[in-house]
């Protein structure tokens, strides 16, 4: 436990006197997405601890350098989790890189997104001020919600040095069921299986076989399982670890890596290379060789966006280019918190 | 009484209204804006009747594009703007001003597009709340966000407060259940925000706009997400002998990994009051109810309700009831969902907080509450979303008695210091408003507020967006805000946020 907001605000406070862009490392477990970092390294994973929790609350507060595995830990001890199964890329993966990733893993959609479950921030801005928005309650509505914003900002806006996150407790009973089924029908019919109350957990497609997990009581998932069919998957919670991790077979390849989000009823679009589907569809990860513009435009034209997620020219366009009223008001945004432009300089896109 | 904007939120322009009717009758036809004081009356509040404001003028454009041009005029001379829905809002958020167009996006009511296999709805901003599950039922969806006006407010009024209601403790807020925003900024561009699927690129621009009381932009087409209704509805109510017993109840339900759809809690006044206004079978003995609303499949539903059951039992319940069909569901909710003009009917006025805490200090609190209600003369009765710690306390007062509604604004803001000492917030899910803006100068630090101000700058660098709303100027905190609690809660072990 230690406490190192005064350190980095001082450290922060000199870069600004210098005009010194800051690179702002955690875990180091995501080096790989984004635009190549640019700055002197500050390293902000010592930053520790569990500032607070009680289970009754829902509500965990964490310093930005806490592991991800030991957060997940402490709450699995009183049989509560993080609701939006965030991705780890290393066991130093922290939760401050969690948040300013915005990754969310398989259950997404059933139970929301990093944004979602992230209550309140604690930051240290491009001012070098110390700044606590959001807070520890399920609803606030004082002032704008800047510490939703942080969720995804990759580092950009300034340094999250504290964070509070609702928990949810564990289901009760979670299993896996798969079958067999043809690519041309799997879209049609995941969107089906959506718009019934399954008490699904997970909606995957490998490619092959269709798995979806199901949460609840075991009387629950009894009917449900017996209403959709298949056959059972053993050791399944490795199955979805493997998945949310990216440590499966189909991750391994060294090819340009896409993560892909759209309308999960969209058809499947017209990229060579192979895919597979999560989040009912909402989400697809494509490996490909296709240029990145034609990346870029075709799933554009699908109404979605893409990310060059691993691979590729990371000095290019890494994430979706936005139109140029909307990229003027993030270079605005981002001015508002960090006026000289330190923070995670270019990381997320060319302008800023 | 009539509302005065603060000296340093108010923005000055120099155009005549004749001649900005004249422009503006180019744009719009001219049966669409309202000069007549007979006509702009009616716009003189929202939901918060205590504070009155006639507007410069109303329009009443019915499509994107006039508001497009509306704005850019209005961008154009430095008039401000005030965006409206249903008017339904509880903290004055869309209170007019007496030299700004005040823009009603009533006549946007269209359910554009309905796409089942996507489970989203694209409707423009003047639809109604209710109207959208309306329309999606018979593909067995429904929009969950249902703020207790949700037969009159509507979808632009929802994002703009990030809306709640008795459902959101399972089903989230508005916030939750919203993926992409058509916007039109101060300069009168059009920009699109989120994204077809479930997240967009760049920086999560629907979580900022949602909540930022239309200071940002205007929303012109939301497109929501759209939940499966579930199988089975179970409603439980349990009397409770002491405030405190129902407030242990309720984080006792939470810490057995039960997530209730709603959790509501009404005391002994509130129960009174609502029972006489829709007689809907309540214990009025009692000092406190729960109403626990579990949803989902029948087997989890029936399981669920056996051991929330037991559960209120065990922590002291001294009846529990279960309703034994949908019927009977309904008139157990209309007590609730009547709470307010229930009130209303025992008290000439009522003003209502939205005050938000950590569940564990609800006993510690409602004392508070009581003694500061006993210190003001002013009786409070209480209802609350318990779930999520979202008190309601509603002052009783007789506006026509000279001193009474400042003496209960008084005691609002005593009890809003309250939460936030307890480490809850000034607003749940009615906004700030005019209402509470004085109370976050207790609850921000300039520095904090300064980025509040940036951040609308990067948006509206002139200003003209609901100025005098949700976030105070530093001169206004200067003058009122002579409470800052968090400087002294910073050093203190009180968790601050």
């Amino acid at each position: 436990m230690t406490d190192l907001s005064a350190e980095f605000q001082q450290h922060i406070s000199d870069a600004v006197a210098k005009e010194s862009p800051i690179n702002l490392v955690g875990g180091n477990t995501k080096q790989f997405y984004g635009r190549e970092p640019l700055g002197e390294v500050l390293n902000v994973a010592d930053n520790t601890g569990i500032v607070d929790y009680e289970p009754t609350e829902l509500v965990i507060t964490v310093r930005n350098g806490t592991a991800l595995s030991q957060l997940e830990a402490v709450l699995a001890d009183q049989g509560q989790m993080l609701g939006f199964e965030p991705p780890s890329f290393g066991q130093k993966s922290t939760i401050g890189g969690v948040i300013a990733s915005g990754l969310s893993g398989p259950r997404r959609p059933f139970s929301g997104a990093v944004r979602d479950h992230l209550l309140g921030c604690k930051i240290i801005n491009g001012y070098a001020d110390i700044l606590s928005f959001g807070g520890t309650v399920m609803k606030n509505v004082a002032g704008y919600d800047l510490s939703r914003l942080m969720a995804g900002s990759m580092g950009t806006l300034g340094l999250i040095v504290e964070a509070s996150l609702k928990v949810v407790p564990k289901p009760e009973i979670e299993e896996t069921w798969w079958q067999e089924i043809k690519g041309n029908a799997v879209i049609q019919l995941m969107s089906q299986l959506l718009q019934k109350p399954f008490p699904f957990s997970g909606l995957h497609y490998d490619g092959k076989r269709l798995f979806y997990r199901l949460c609840g009581s075991s009387e629950a998932i009894k009917q449900s399982a017996e209403t959709l069919g298949g056959e059972q998957l053993n050791n399944d919670r490795d199955f979805w670890l493997s998945l949310k991790n990216q440590t499966s077979e189909f991750f391994q390849e060294e090819m340009p890596l896409w993560r892909i989000s759209v309308a999960p009823a969209t058809e499947p679009l017209s990229l060579a290379g192979s895919d597979m589907l999560d989040w009912g569809g909402a989400l697809r990860w494509l490996k490909s060789d296709e240029s990145a513009q034609h990346v870029y435009q075709t799933v554009a034209e699908a109404g979605g966006h893409a990310t060059l997620f691993r691979g590729g020219e990371r000095d290019g366009l890494v994430f979706q280019a936005l139109p140029t009223d909307l990229m003027q008001i993030q270079q605005r945004l981002k001015h508002a918190f960090d006026p000289k432009g330190l923070f995670n300089q270019g990381r997320m896109y060319p302008e800023f | 009484m009539s509302y005065q904007i603060h000296a340093s939120e108010r923005v000055n322009h120099a155009i005549d209204l004749k001649d900005f009717v004249a422009s503006l009758k180019s744009i719009i036809p001219a049966q669409s804006i309202l000069t007549e004081q007979e006509e702009l009356k009616p716009y003189e509040c929202d939901g918060l009747a205590a504070y009155t404001q006639v507007p410069w003028l109303v329009v009443l454009p019915e499509t994107i594009a006039q508001i497009q041009s509306i704005m850019k005029l209005c961008h154009q001379h430095g008039v401000p703007v005030v965006a409206r829905g249903a008017g339904t809002g509880l903290s004055g958020g869309s209170l007019p001003l007496d030299n700004g167009v005040l823009l009603s996006v009533a006549r946007l009511n269209q359910i554009v597009d309905i796409d089942v296999p996507n489970r989203t709805a694209r409707v423009q901003p003047g639809v109604r709340n209710l109207a959208i599950s309306e329309a999606v039922k018979r593909f067995g969806l429904f929009y969950a966000p249902d703020p207790s006006s949700q037969i009159a407010c509507t979808i632009g009024g929802n994002v703009a407060e990030n809306s709640g209601g008795v459902h959101c403790l399972k089903y989230g807020l508005t916030v939750h259940n919203v993926q992409k925003i058509s916007v039109i900024t101060a300069d009168g561009s059009l920009i699109v925000i989120g994204g077809a699927g479930l997240d967009g690129p760049g920086y999560d621009l629907p979580a900022l706009m949602t909540g930022s009381e239309g200071m940002l932009g205007i929303a012109v087409e939301v497109t929501v997400k759209l939940t499966p209704l579930p199988e089975s509805i179970q409603l439980l109510l349990a009397v409770f002998d002491t405030v405190e017993q129902a407030g242990e109840a309720v984080a006792g339900i939470i810490a057995a990994g039960i997530t209730p759809a709603g959790l509501e809690m009404m005391d002994n006044a509130t129960i009174r009051a609502a029972e006489n206004f829709v007689g809907a079978g309540y214990p009025v003995d009692a000092a406190a109810i729960l109403l626990c609303e579990l949803d989902g499949g029948h087997a989890t539903v029936m399981a669920e309700t056996h051991k929330v059951r037991q559960l209120l039992v065990e922590l002291g319940a001294c009846e529990v009831r279960l309703a034994v069909d949908a019927i009977e569901q309904q008139t157990m909710w209309a007590g609730r969902k009547a709470a307010f003009p229930a009130i209303g009917q025992i008290s000439p006025d009522y003003y209502c907080m939205d005050g938000t805490i950590p569940r564990k200090h609800l006993g510690a609190v409602l004392k508070r509450i009581h003694q500061l209600a006993e210190q003001f003369g002013l009786a409070v009765a209480n209802v609350f979303h318990a779930g999520d710690g979202n008190l309601h306390p509603l002052i009783l007062y007789d506006a026509n008695v000279p001193g009474e509604l400042e003496k209960a604004e008084q005691l609002g803001s005593e009890i809003l210091i309250c939460c936030v000492e307890m480490g809850g917030t000034i607003t749940g899910e009615h906004g700030v408003g005019i209402e509470k803006i004085n109370a976050m100068c207790a609850q921000f630090s300039s520095a904090e507020l300064d980025q509040f101000h940036r951040v609308k700058a990067a948006f509206d660098p002139a200003g003209i967006l609901n100025p005098g709303k949700a976030i105070p100027t530093l001169n206004r905190c200067a003058e009122f805000g002579a409470m800052h609690v968090h400087t002294a809660t910073r050093q203190s072990q009180l968790n601050r946020f």
